[in-house]
């Protein structure tokens, strides 16, 4: 439990630290990398938050692929040189985040969260550790999950089911929005040129 | 590392995100903040589905993956968003020759 919260406290000061740098770095590219940074982090608390696909997603698609396309758009568009200036909404800026910082807190630490019931800690904390594969009848025993639990339980095969299940419909949405993506990428890059 | 001190960080990456967004002129700039807001998000969506209880949870207990699965959607929109944005200051900057937010007045070119 320590080194959980030890770790907990160091990847928060690295995450909050690293986005401050990013929109206040006057150099664009510094502001990518530290970009990145962050986005390890958050991978770091996906893990503590032991939701380790998504903390394997997170470094594959925001580390692997948006940083560097960012890294790319810094290079290709030349401006590094006139840098990241800020605009003239100054006060705006700083205030109204300021207060939907404060309305947020004082929601957080005001409200009673339904915590997950003893009876089911043990099975959802390992139908979550276990996101990634089907939990068996035998895993199940090890946890000391029986019954109807178990009945239940063993259909579920975590993510894969429920994006395949309840979540079907929002995951062809999602592909064909990705499609449609695609051609507005290739469409824009392509500009005019023999249209 | 509790519930409350997650989503405190989660809503300061949001807001450092806000004030990003608003604050920079620089469309590259704007479009990094923005992805810090969906990071903040993303962290809230995980931080719930580990530590409340879904609505569901006594008649399937795969609810307590909801979070997640919001969390795999808003990674995926957030990379299609992102495709497409890079895409446009592209092309904004083959018109313009610049990628400055407060000298972008129009959108066709």
């Amino acid at each position: 439990m320590l080194f959980q919260d030890v770790a907990f406290w160091v990847i928060a000061v690295v995450a909050v630290a690293a986005s401050v740098g990013v929109v206040v770095v006057r150099d664009l590219f510094r502001s990518a990398l530290l970009l990145a940074l962050v986005f390890v982090a958050v991978a770091g608390f996906f893990v503590l938050l032991s939701a380790e696909f998504l903390a394997v997603v997170q470094v594959l698609i925001y580390v692997g692929a948006i940083s560097i396309l960012f890294i790319f758009a810094v290079m290709l568009t030349q401006d590094v040189r006139r840098g990241n200036l800020p605009n003239r909404l100054q006060v705006p800026a700083v205030v109204l985040p300021v207060l939907l910082f404060a309305a947020m807190a004082f929601t957080i630490l005001a409200t009673d969260w339904p915590q997950i019931p003893p009876s089911q800690q043990g099975l959802a904390n390992l139908v979550q550790t276990q996101s990634v594969s089907i939990v068996g009848p035998e895993t199940l025993q090890q946890a000391g999950v029986s019954g109807a639990a178990q009945q239940q339980a063993v259909q579920t095969a975590g993510l894969a089911d429920l994006l395949l299940g309840d979540f079907v419909l929002p995951f062809e949405m999602v592909s064909v929005l990705l499609l449609a993506a695609l051609i507005g990428a290739l469409a824009l890059a392509r500009g005019r040129q023999g249209a | 590392m509790s519930l409350d001190s997650m989503l405190i960080v989660a809503a300061l990456l949001f807001c450092v995100g806000l004030y990003g967004a608003l604050a920079r002129s620089n469309v590259i700039a704007v479009l990094m903040s923005i992805e810090l807001m969906f990071n903040g998000v993303n962290l809230t969506f995980v931080a719930l589905a580990r530590y409340v209880a879904p609505a569901g949870l006594q008649d399937n207990i795969a609810a307590v993956l909801t979070g997640q699965i919001f969390a795999v959607f808003v990674i995926t929109v957030a990379a299609a968003e992102i495709a497409l944005g890079l895409g446009i200051v592209f092309a904004m900057y083959r018109s313009n020759g610049t990628v400055d937010l407060t000298e972008a007045a129009q959108l066709r070119n």
